[in-house]
């Protein structure tokens, strides 16, 4: 089964563009759904953050880039990984820890990879892979080259000193990179507000004097075209971007943390919820008469037995064999 | 179909949780993705949701019971749905009861240690030697910190001695007072105990053992050309023989070694500062030794030829008690009967005595190549009340060396 | 042959490995304009510009992660660090990133890389500009750790390094750097994880890297004044340990010391020591000693920084000690 992927094809028609991605968005909700699912089913291990409601993020981030461009996510990179392009079956069997997983087993949900797809990775540390972004960025640039490197972080990784020496330095050596913050409010259960003075995240751009934008991330054309822009000063001068896309997680920080309690309620999210990024790209694909009921359900049964045969495949792909454990320390 | 709900894992670490709180009653309408029930994981709160439609036909577990994950806490089926309980459901965990945590009891006696003098205390590679070797580890007294067989303490011991420098020896033997025969040490405790042990345990004299073979290439290139210049000199009677060679070598190396020139005496040792070298003849119904007095302090000439005037003499027994009495160490040669190796009892007073077997041709190893040597085999017997295995090593070591190097006699 | 420094050695594997291969860039602080905290890179700027000699602003955990992220994208970064003290700030991009990208990756992505500089006390720089980080650094799985202690080693570990294709940590000295030695003309290539016998002995090993290196070959020379024929066997590389090498030597003397600047916990000689007691258990006549730094933050005062440190003198008392001489 292929993935289709919300990447731009040449002689698109702007229909034809929001109708993939709103499969996309849909293949990665439904996808995330499996996923908590086969958690609780004990298929999956360890930490698993889902991203269940950021959708529009990752697929208008990712129609704006090309193949040849990098892509570096934290640990919750589901839906970036999908949305670049990764099948589903590639990432469930990875969440399942198999041998027919992007990371051969070895990484797990927090670390996706796929070089050929130049997806350079899930990242557990916050704030850690930001540097990484800069200096994948520095070697397009060493190379002559015309790519970028798109930056997937949370808010909350702007507190942490990676952040600010990575900007710096992409600033200074003017470099193709673009730090997209998915503004979802809080870090794990602390509220943005409570642990950072200045809350405006895209106000950080000034200080490292590169360009910088508000987005509404529940709205994906708006994150796409904004990431047109960001990618275009990327491309043409080596000028940063800090985007700033303001998000909400449905989900709690993990599957193993809840969904509100402490630091949230229950009336917040449901708020949120009616926001919800599908249901806006479907409500607009319906007014300009380009989806009916009929449509949108056949494309849901579609992604469904997409995620369903990911789900299937990854159960039926065997255990890395005992040989894997020390395979891939060194290089040779 | 009726679904059973079972207790998911809510964490990665979530062995079991605890129903808290049921969100839905019997009988209530539920929908997938509808909470259920709370269930305290080890970490949070968390809700356990429906993955079936339909009506919550029965709680089988009550609010407040834990339950392990995988276990089923209710049903969902279509509304009137008979209900077959999920066989055997697992009760709601109680806390084994704790057992009250009295004072451990202590042992009201002491167990009996096991007998520390049996542990041998030695090195690796020294366990590995003697093992290779047919050393008894028991039997060497170890120079190492604790008394640990260390390697040089099995030099000679039938391995090549690696040339490390010698430390000071803890116990080292006085040296001798010019003008007096003897001096006596009195036994220090240490001495006292090993001599009682190993009296009892081997004998009245705890022998040990240590055989080297020598080269006696040299010695008898030696004693060929000083008899040929000795019958150049017209002195065809006066001939040196290997023995005598050997005697010489024996009388030097106790000059070097005065811990093996001693006698036992029960409460104390008397270490010689003259070497009297006993030599073992056979006669008709038994065994004499005649002794060579001062034998370090005479040539090779005169100690062939006493040896030989004293041998004629035991075997026509005829010689005067002082002549056999007062050996301060024993050589005997069984060479002449073609043994290549045996072991001699010591003659008490006596601490040593060294039994030399018959010198032979054989083929050897040397720098890689095999050679055909003159070789011998020795073996000292020791009274380990007085001489300890590194010390009897260390002087055999020097009997073999001038044996292997004879102008070495000469320093 | 000719005669050149430690300092000088380095900078001619940097230079001929940036010729060879023009995907090999230097980044650090001060390593351009300034050429070099050390001089190690002294010239280079002016040889290769300033696209591949790259002056950083002091913030070792972005320009260590930057290199990383180099490395990811198909360049060969050798990334200085003006001590290894301040690199302790990029630990989370040398063991979260480098060590562990290939491995998570599934294989997919290496990350030929070289973190260097200079590890160790050098005079009376106090606590925090005195430290030994290779047990820290040996200790991560994914990593390379080599310390040369001469500058024929200097340059071809460094060269090596370079052309490896795993994270590589070189461990300098800043009182080795003006050391001088025979460096022959042009190429040469110190395999990683090859030990190196310095002087040969028969009574007891003296196993050492780095700047203890010259600290053993005082003490074999001083125990041959009292005919103990020492055998002086520097490491070199740190990981892979070059354990066939310990167990040779090992096994013909029977005896050894193990001298490391850093600390005694967990240090390095603890991991030679495991090896020796493990696999060559039977050839053993004494317990392994150890000379390491006194297990204190280095003091300032000259005296006092004297006790701290590994000398000659520790080494030949520790050396008479396993030949039960003392």
């Amino acid at each position: 089964m292929t993935t289709v992927t919300a990447q731009p094809t040449k002689g698109d028609t702007q229909a034809a563009l929001h109708r993939r991605m709103l499969r996309e968005m849909l293949l990665i909700r439904r996808f995330e759904e499996k996923a908590a699912e086969a958690y609780a089913l004990g298929k999956i291990g360890g930490f698993c953050h889902l991203y269940i409601g950021q959708e529009a993020v990752a697929v208008g981030v990712s129609a704006a880039l090309e193949p040849t461009d990098y892509v570096i996510a934290s640990y919750r990179e589901h839906g970036q990984a999908l949305a670049r392009g990764i099948t589903a079956r590639a990432v469930m069997a990875e969440l399942f820890g198999k041998s027919t997983g992007c990371s051969g087993g070895k990484g797990g949900s927090m670390h996706l990879f796929d070089a050929a797809k130049r997806f350079m990775g899930g990242h557990g540390i916050v704030g850690g892979h930001l540097p990484l972004a800069t200096g994948l960025a520095f070697a397009v640039k060493y190379r002559g080259g015309n790519e970028v490197c798109a930056c997937f972080f949370g808010e909350a990784a702007v507190n942490i000193g990676a952040f600010h020496e990575a900007v710096n330095m992409a600033s200074v050596w003017k470099l193709p990179v673009i730090f997209l913050c998915e503004n979802n409010r809080y870090g794990m259960g602390t509220a943005f507000e409570r642990v950072a003075a200045v809350t405006d995240v895209v106000e950080h751009a000034c200080s490292y004097d590169i360009a910088g934008e508000v987005v509404n991330g529940m709205d994906v054309l708006e994150v796409q075209q904004a990431m047109q822009r960001a990618v275009q000063r990327a491309r043409k001068g080596g000028h940063p971007t800090l985007l700033e896309v303001r998000t909400y997680r449905y989900m709690g920080h993990s599957m193993s943390d809840p969904l509100h309690g402490v630091y949230r309620t229950k009336d917040e999210v449901e708020e949120q919820k009616k926001k919800d990024p599908i249901a806006q790209l479907t409500q607009r694909l319906r007014q300009e008469g380009a989806l009916d009921q009929a449509g949108l359900d056949a494309l849901d049964a579609e992604v469904r037995a997409e995620v369903d045969d990911a789900v299937r495949f990854a159960d039926e792909s065997a255990d890395p064999a005992a040989a894997e454990l020390t395979a891939h320390v060194l290089a040779d | 179909m009726a679904t059973t709900v079972v207790m998911e894992a809510l964490s990665p670490t979530m062995e079991e949780g605890r129903l808290v709180k049921w969100s839905k009653a019997v009988g209530e309408a539920v929908k997938t993705g509808e909470t259920l029930a709370e269930v305290e994981t080890d970490k949070a709160v968390m809700e356990l949701v429906a993955r079936a439609d339909g009506q919550l036909l029965k709680q089988i577990v009550a609010e407040g019971a834990t339950v392990p994950v995988g276990e089923a806490v209710a049903v969902i089926g279509a509304p009137g749905e008979s209900v077959a309980t999920p066989a055997a459901t697992a009760p709601a965990k109680t806390q084994p009861a704790q057992q009250p945590s009295a004072v451990s009891p202590q042992p009201s006696t002491p167990v009996a240690p096991a007998d520390a003098t049996q542990v041998v205390r030695a090195s690796p590679l020294a366990r590995r030697l003697a093992k290779e070797r047919g050393v008894d580890l028991k039997l060497v007294q170890g120079s190492g910190p604790g008394g640990r067989v260390v390697m040089r303490d099995l030099e000679g011991a039938g391995g090549a001695a690696v040339g490390l420098p010698v430390p000071v020896p803890r116990s080292a033997v006085p040296e001798p007072v010019g003008g007096v025969a003897y001096r006596d040490v009195p036994l220090t405790q240490i001495r006292k105990t090993i001599a009682k042990r190993l009296g009892t345990s081997l004998g009245p004299i705890p022998h040990f053992f240590l055989t080297t073979e020598v080269d006696m290439e040299r010695a008898a290139d030696a004693r060929a050309a000083l008899n040929q210049q000795l019958g150049d000199q017209g002195q065809n009677q006066a001939k040196i023989s290997i023995n005598d060679i050997l005697l010489k070598a024996t009388a030097l190396a106790l000059t070097k070694h005065g811990a093996c020139n001693a006698w036992w005496q029960d409460d104390h040792i008397r270490y010689w500062n003259e070497v009297h070298v006993g030599m073992a003849v056979a006669i008709e119904d038994g065994l004499i030794t005649p002794v060579i007095r001062n034998t370090d302090r005479k040539s090779l000439l005169e100690i062939g030829t006493e040896a030989r005037e004293l041998a004629g003499r035991a075997r026509e027994r005829r010689l005067r008690p002082e002549e056999y009495t007062g050996s301060t160490f024993s050589v005997s040669n069984l060479g002449m009967f073609d043994i290549d190796q045996f072991t001699a009892v010591i003659n008490p007073p006596e601490a040593a005595i060294l039994a030399v077997g018959a010198m032979s041709a054989k083929p050897v190893a040397m720098d890689g190549a095999v050679v055909v040597r003159r070789r011998l085999r020795m073996t000292l017997s020791c009274d380990h009340r007085v001489i300890d295995g590194a010390t009897g090593a260390a002087f055999l070591r020097t009997v073999k060396q001038m044996l292997e190097n004879p102008l070495a006699m000469l320093l | 042959m000719p005669t050149i420094t430690y300092r000088d050695a380095l900078n001619q594997a940097l230079r001929e490995e940036m010729q060879r291969d023009p995907n090999v860039f230097l980044m650090g602080e001060e390593v351009g304009l300034y050429q070099g905290a050390y001089k190690v890179s002294r010239g280079l700027l002016e040889e290769f510009g300033a696209k591949r000699v790259v002056d950083t602003p002091i913030a070792e955990l972005g320009f260590a992660g930057i290199g990383v992220g180099a490395a990811m994208g198909g360049l060969r970064p050798v990334v200085e660090f003006m001590t290894w003290n301040f690199a302790v700030l990029a630990l989370d991009q040398i063991v979260n990133s480098a060590a562990k990208m290939l491995y998570m990756s599934g294989g997919q992505i290496p990350v030929p890389i070289v973190f260097r500089g200079p590890n160790g006390a050098a005079l009376q720089l106090s606590s925090q500009h005195s430290q030994a980080w290779e047990s820290w650094l040996s200790h991560i799985p994914g990593l390379k750790v080599v310390a040369p202690a001469t500058p024929y080693d200097a340059k071809g570990l460094l060269k090596a390094a370079i052309r490896d294709n795993n994270p590589v940590v070189v461990l300098e000295g800043e009182m080795l750097y003006n050391n001088k030695g025979e460096v022959p003309e042009g190429e040469i290539v110190v395999p990683i994880g090859q030990a190196d016998v310095k002087r040969e002995g028969r009574h007891v090993t003296l196993i050492c890297h780095s700047k203890t290196v010259a600290i053993a070959l005082k003490a074999a020379d001083q125990l041959a004044s009292q005919d103990i024929a020492a055998e002086v066997l520097d490491l070199r590389t740190l990981r892979p340990l070059d354990d066939a090498a310990i167990l040779r030597s090992v096994t013909k003397t029977n005896r050894a010391v193990v001298v490391e600047e850093g600390w005694p916990q967990c240090g390095i000689g603890a991991q030679v020591v495991d090896l020796i007691q493990r696999e060559a258990f039977d050839q053993l006549d004494a317990p392994v000693l150890r000379v390491t730094q006194a297990d204190v933050p280095m003091p300032y005062n000259k005296q006092l920084e004297r006790l701290a440190k590994p000398s000659p003198d520790k080494v030949v008392a520790a050396a008479r000690r396993v030949l039960y001489l003392d």
